[in-house]
């Protein structure tokens, strides 16, 4: 345990969750979507938006506080506040409300994530200019210009180091596929692959293939919290924020994090030390999992990070079905993930995790009590352990 | 759309690397006060917070750290050479010392001049430059070959 005593451990409750449609092009706008999202979210808890006084989000976000609050209506807006790093934020922007809403700076708080991604130009990359400033000046200039370029670097050490192959990686794919295909709201709804598929997709970037990569998606995630005394009047089950953390590990260099002593062992290793320190459970008592996934070498490595097996051992983890709903030692991305579901940096783990514990999964766990959610790793990040209120 | 090959914008931490590369010489910042090596190139050593700093020639030997092979969709200047590389080679001075760069057939050949699947992690390197842009716009990029 740490020395500090746990304020926000089971302070505070999601009460409410919300989405719009997911699909790689929507006509409304970021900011239509982010307002579709944040009302279905006060719907299903049953608040009305006059009460909402806190707002958490994303620095990449792009619809502001101000405009949320007074197209939805909100009162008087008492805390905001956003994380920066993309797929690194979604837990850090949850948590960082529930620690404002159990400190007593807000009431209600709302967090969530609109993105339009689906266009060509929208893409991060896409804007680079000739000449490239800051960090990136020591890997773009020799054409490590992708996300999916930074972690294949780390995905092909990690196969050299460990022995992981490409079937642990098809393990990954095909297990979120499996999700997606019975999940009505996601992309890859009905669209089943096989293994043979994923060996026979083109490359992107060696050793990756296009099936290792996350959806490009247009759609919003919202979440609710409140108190947890409050929380019992709600009209859902009550999901409990149980523990959260964050980390920016040491030597850490934003996705291209090739400098430390040991690359491999990312942020996710510094962010478990913290969470399982703040909890009264372990990896060994997690139901089901939401593993950030906007590449599939990030789940293995998530998963030694967080203690689910030990270190060289997240390729092997995903064998003989670990990952899958229902029959899997670790059910993982049970609506499909960031590479099956949708691509909304990381939010709609968030959404699914709680959607488990209230037991109204498509592909619910039986018996869920403890999820943990995670956001990127090889960026700086967060993670969040749900449990069922108690 | 971007037309050419990306150059690195010089600033006052990465400045003393790159004029060095277009003297033909691999330098690494080294602390002024414990002496380690550090890089990417930071003002403080983050082992004992000094300022103070060298820039150190090193030998330009290493070794494959790892490697990827980028197919499209990339920037049109890169994707005329897809599949080419990208290497992280791992300093013989110190392999915590990592830099990202490509193999290459000869200083005067192209990121796409080496078969990918003739790349193994651990073979060793050792450093050339090549210099793109034009006059005062000039940068030389470290490039690897086979040592």
């Amino acid at each position: 345990m740490v020395d500090s005593p746990a304020f926000v451990k089971d302070a505070t409750c999601i009460v409410g969750i919300g989405q719009t449609e997911f699909a790689k092009a929507l006509e409304p706008s970021e900011k239509q979507l982010a307002l579709t999202a944040i009302k279905a979210a006060l719907d299903d808890a049953g608040i009305n938006p006059s009460e909402v006084n806190g707002l958490s989000s994303y620095t990449m976000e792009n619809v502001e506080e101000f405009d949320i609050a007074r197209n939805l209506g909100l009162g008087d807006v008492t805390w905001f506040s956003q994380v920066g790093y993309g797929g690194g934020a979604g837990c850090g922007v949850v948590g960082n409300a529930a620690m404002a809403v159990a400190t007593g700076q807000c009431d209600v708080a709302v967090a969530w994530r609109s993105r339009k991604r689906g266009a060509r130009t929208s893409r991060p990359w896409a804007g680079v200019g000739q000449r490239v400033s800051g960090h990136p000046q020591w890997s773009r200039p020799f054409g490590l210009l992708r996300p999916v370029d930074e972690v294949a670097m780390l995905a092909r050490r990690a196969m050299h180091e460990y022995g992981w192959t490409r079937d642990h990686l098809a393990n990954v794919a095909l297990a979120f596929r499996a999700h997606a295909n019975r999940n009505p709201s996601a992309q890859m709804y009905g669209k089943e692959m096989t293994r043979q598929d994923y060996t026979d997709a083109r490359w992107i970037s060696e050793p990756l293939c296009l099936f290792d990569n996350c959806l490009e998606t247009d759609g919003a995630s919202a979440v609710v919290i409140v108190r947890s005394d409050r929380a019992r009047h709600c009209p859902q089950p009550p999901v409990s924020i149980h523990a959260f953390a964050q980390s920016i590990n040491r030597q850490h260099q934003v996705m291209t994090n090739y400098f430390g002593d040991d690359p491999l062992e990312g942020p996710a290793w510094a962010c478990a030390r913290r969470l399982w320190s703040l909890a009264d459970v372990g990896p060994g008592d997690v139901d089901v999992a939401q593993i950030y996934d906007a590449f599939s070498p990030l789940v293995p490595l998530s998963l030694q990070g967080y203690g689910f097996c030990a270190k060289g051992e997240g390729g092997p983890f995903t064998d003989d079905g670990a990952l899958e709903w229902p029959n899997g030692r670790l059910p993982t991305n049970t609506s499909g993930g960031g590479m099956s579901e949708a691509y909304v940096h990381g939010f709609n783990l968030i959404t699914e995790g709680a959607r488990q514990i209230r037991g109204q999964a498509i592909n619910q766990v039986e018996g869920a009590e403890v999820c943990l959610v995670t956001s990127g790793e090889g960026v700086p990040t967060g993670a969040l352990l749900l449990t069922a209120a108690r | 759309m971007i037309e050419g090959i990306l150059l690195p914008e010089l600033d006052d931490d990465s400045r003393p690397f790159w004029d060095g590369c277009a003297a033909g010489e691999l330098r690494v910042q080294a602390c002024g006060e414990c002496g380690r090596l550090r890089f990417p190139p930071r003002p403080m050593c983050p082992w004992c917070q000094s300022f103070a700093h060298n820039w150190n020639a090193v030998s330009g030997r290493g070794r494959v750290w790892s490697f990827v092979v980028p197919h499209a969709p990339l920037l049109p200047a890169y994707q005329e050479f897809a599949p080419y590389n990208v290497i992280v080679v791992e300093l013989d001075e110190d392999p915590t010392i990592r830099m990202v760069g490509n193999l290459v057939a000869s200083e005067y050949q192209p990121i796409n001049s080496v078969d990918p699947y003739s790349i193994e992690i651990g073979q060793p390197v050792r450093v050339v430059f090549q210099r793109l842009g034009e006059g005062e716009e000039a940068v030389a990029l470290p490039r690897w070959v086979r040592a």
